[in-house]
């Protein structure tokens, strides 16, 4: 009885230390970014492009790698979000056998294992093959929704195959074609984990340096067309870290604390979406 | 007593099989239109398997074999090259733990009407509204039609789900064990509902509890271990059962 008893603390004690760890490890990262990058914000760093000498220690801002990474991971976030879909409402056992589909699930695990700088690299071969030479905003968003594309095809699969059977039959016995089962009756069952599904990927997109690196290149100007080359926040801090003024440096901690709050911000409008959407959920 | 039975149903030499497993075997029925068929046995012999048949939602699942003929209307519904939402769609099913759609009370009724015909929004609502009152859930929910269905009490919701198959008007109410979820009152309300039912619609219920059977079948089909073992006339197999397996069952000895 006794050494059952020391078990259940030890195993106890084991979890919360893991947790702590976790948790311990979120709040550091935020002390950390708060405490260095908040002194380094200013309205002016805010509202203003890194023309200049941003990288030296002048004046300057990096607005144009919050606009650069916006425009990169939203529209990235959106194509892999409609790629997705189709394909997670296809792997259900409505469309194919479990084996096919297994298979396929597979291949995208894999994928969603792939290094995001492999996904940089294959798209610039690509492009290069195609003769083109060119880094632009176009192939970062590229690289950006094949990157995310596995994470929020296999999020979304996962919540739909949660949808009971039971209510697949009745929309069957309704008369529903598998779309319209599927597009009608599964996604509002599933749109709880549809939608924490695309928040996955837009964190993944929107803090992915390896990817971007390659593909949509720097600049210190707000761009003017989708073939133009922009900065983005992941990059941008790499850039800053890399100078040698611990002033530059600091500037890092700024950018890392914009990209954190954008990320909060869409976590927020997440859960609030979330539960707006599950009024009607079926339990 | 020899009246003329319309057959809405009939299976020929009906077999599935489930991952190598037996489930039906040989069955050979005959289903009266305009009357409640109750098909009953103990459980795991087959029974929601042989009601899924006849709308052929055993295919949605993985490894179903099926073999046989399913004759609906005069039309063998295994053959090739039929739509198999317009099978569906003359089949109205009750599942055994009711699954309103997710959505509100209003589109649930709705729900069949909008992919099926082409209401305008007046007809909508009118249709709506008496496919409720047919199941006496209107007064119970007029004041909140755009509430989450899952909001509903079980029985309510299993009466919802009634008004819904009902909406797209179909031919056969599929039951599957709809009184098993339900607290005695609600399950007496379906009860009366399906026996009224029956008057516009064939309704097949199967049933565990052999006193419901009795209490409101018309027509009863007796299987046991995937083969049926009698069918008949309610008052027949319930009073002069022919074979000792149904008579075993009468008697409680098989359960």
């Amino acid at each position: 009885m006794n050494r059952r008893n020391l078990e259940e603390k030890i195993f106890l004690g084991l979890m919360i230390a893991s947790i702590l760890v976790v948790i311990g490890s979120l709040f550091l990262i935020v002390a950390v970014v708060v405490f260095n990058g908040v002194p380094s914000l200013s309205i002016e760093i805010l509202t203003q492009t890194s023309e200049g000498k941003f990288y030296l220690g002048g004046g300057g801002g990096f607005l144009n790698a919050i606009v650069g990474s916006l425009l990169l991971a939203l529209p990235a976030t959106g194509l892999a979000f409609l790629i997705s879909i189709a394909i997670a409402l296809y792997l259900q056992k409505d469309f194919l056998k479990s084996r096919t589909s297994n298979f396929i699930r597979l291949c995208l695990d894999i994928l969603w294992g792939v290094p995001s700088v492999v996904y940089g690299v294959f798209c610039l071969a690509i492009v290069i093959a195609l003769g083109v030479t060119r880094q632009s905003i176009l192939l970062g968003i590229i690289a950006l929704t094949l990157l995310e594309i596995p994470i929020i095809t296999r999020s979304i699969d996962e919540s739909i195959k949660m949808v009971p059977a039971g209510l697949k039959e009745s929309a069957y016995s309704l008369g529903s074609t598998k779309f319209e089962m599927s597009i009608k009756v599964v996604r509002k069952q599933a749109m709880p984990g549809i939608i924490a599904g695309v928040l996955l990927g837009f964190g993944r997109g929107i803090g992915d340096a390896a990817s971007i690196l390659l593909t949509v290149g720097d600049s210190n100007y707000f761009p003017s067309s989708i073939n133009d080359q922009t900065a983005a926040l992941p990059t941008m801090i790499l850039n800053l870290v890399g100078m040698p003024d611990e002033v530059v440096q600091n500037k890092a901690y700024a950018v890392a604390f914009v990209l954190l709050v954008i990320v909060l911000l869409i976590s927020i409008i997440t859960r609030y979406l979330t539960k707006k959407s599950s009024k009607h959920i079926i339990k | 007593m020899n009246k003329s039975i319309n057959n809405q149903i009939e299976t020929n030499n009906l077999n599935v099989t489930y991952h190598n497993n037996h489930v039906l075997k040989n069955i050979d029925i005959k289903i009266p239109a305009k009357q409640l068929t109750a098909i009953i046995g103990p459980s795991g012999c087959g029974k929601t398997t042989l009601l899924k048949s006849f709308n052929r939602l055993l295919e949605i699942q993985d490894d179903v074999k099926i073999h046989g003929k399913i004759i609906v209307d005069g039309i063998n519904i295994m053959s090739g090259g039929l739509n198999v939402p317009d099978i569906r769609k003359k089949m109205g099913l009750i599942s055994q733990k009711p699954y309103p759609l997710p959505m509100s009370i209003f589109e649930n009724v709705a729900y069949g009407l909008r992919i099926h015909h082409d209401k305008n929004a007046k007809e909508l609502a009118e249709a709506v509204q008496n496919c409720l009152q047919e199941v006496g859930l209107w007064n119970e929910v007029k004041d909140r039609l755009h509430d989450p269905a899952s909001r509903l009490s079980v029985g309510q919701q299993q009466r919802l789900c009634l008004a819904r198959a009902i909406a797209i008007q179909p031919e056969v109410i599929l039951c599957d064990e709809p009184t098993s979820a339900l607290d005695p009152i609600a399950a007496q309300q379906i009860e009366k509902l399906l026996l009224r039912l029956k008057e516009e619609y064939t309704v097949i219920l199967v049933t565990h509890t052999l006193r419901q059977a009795k209490r409101v079948a018309d027509y009863v089909i007796f299987l046991y271990f995937g083969k049926v073992f009698e069918q008949g006339p309610a008052d027949e197999v319930f009073n002069h059962p022919k074979t000792p397996e149904m008579k075993a069952y009468l008697g409680g000895e098989i359960s």
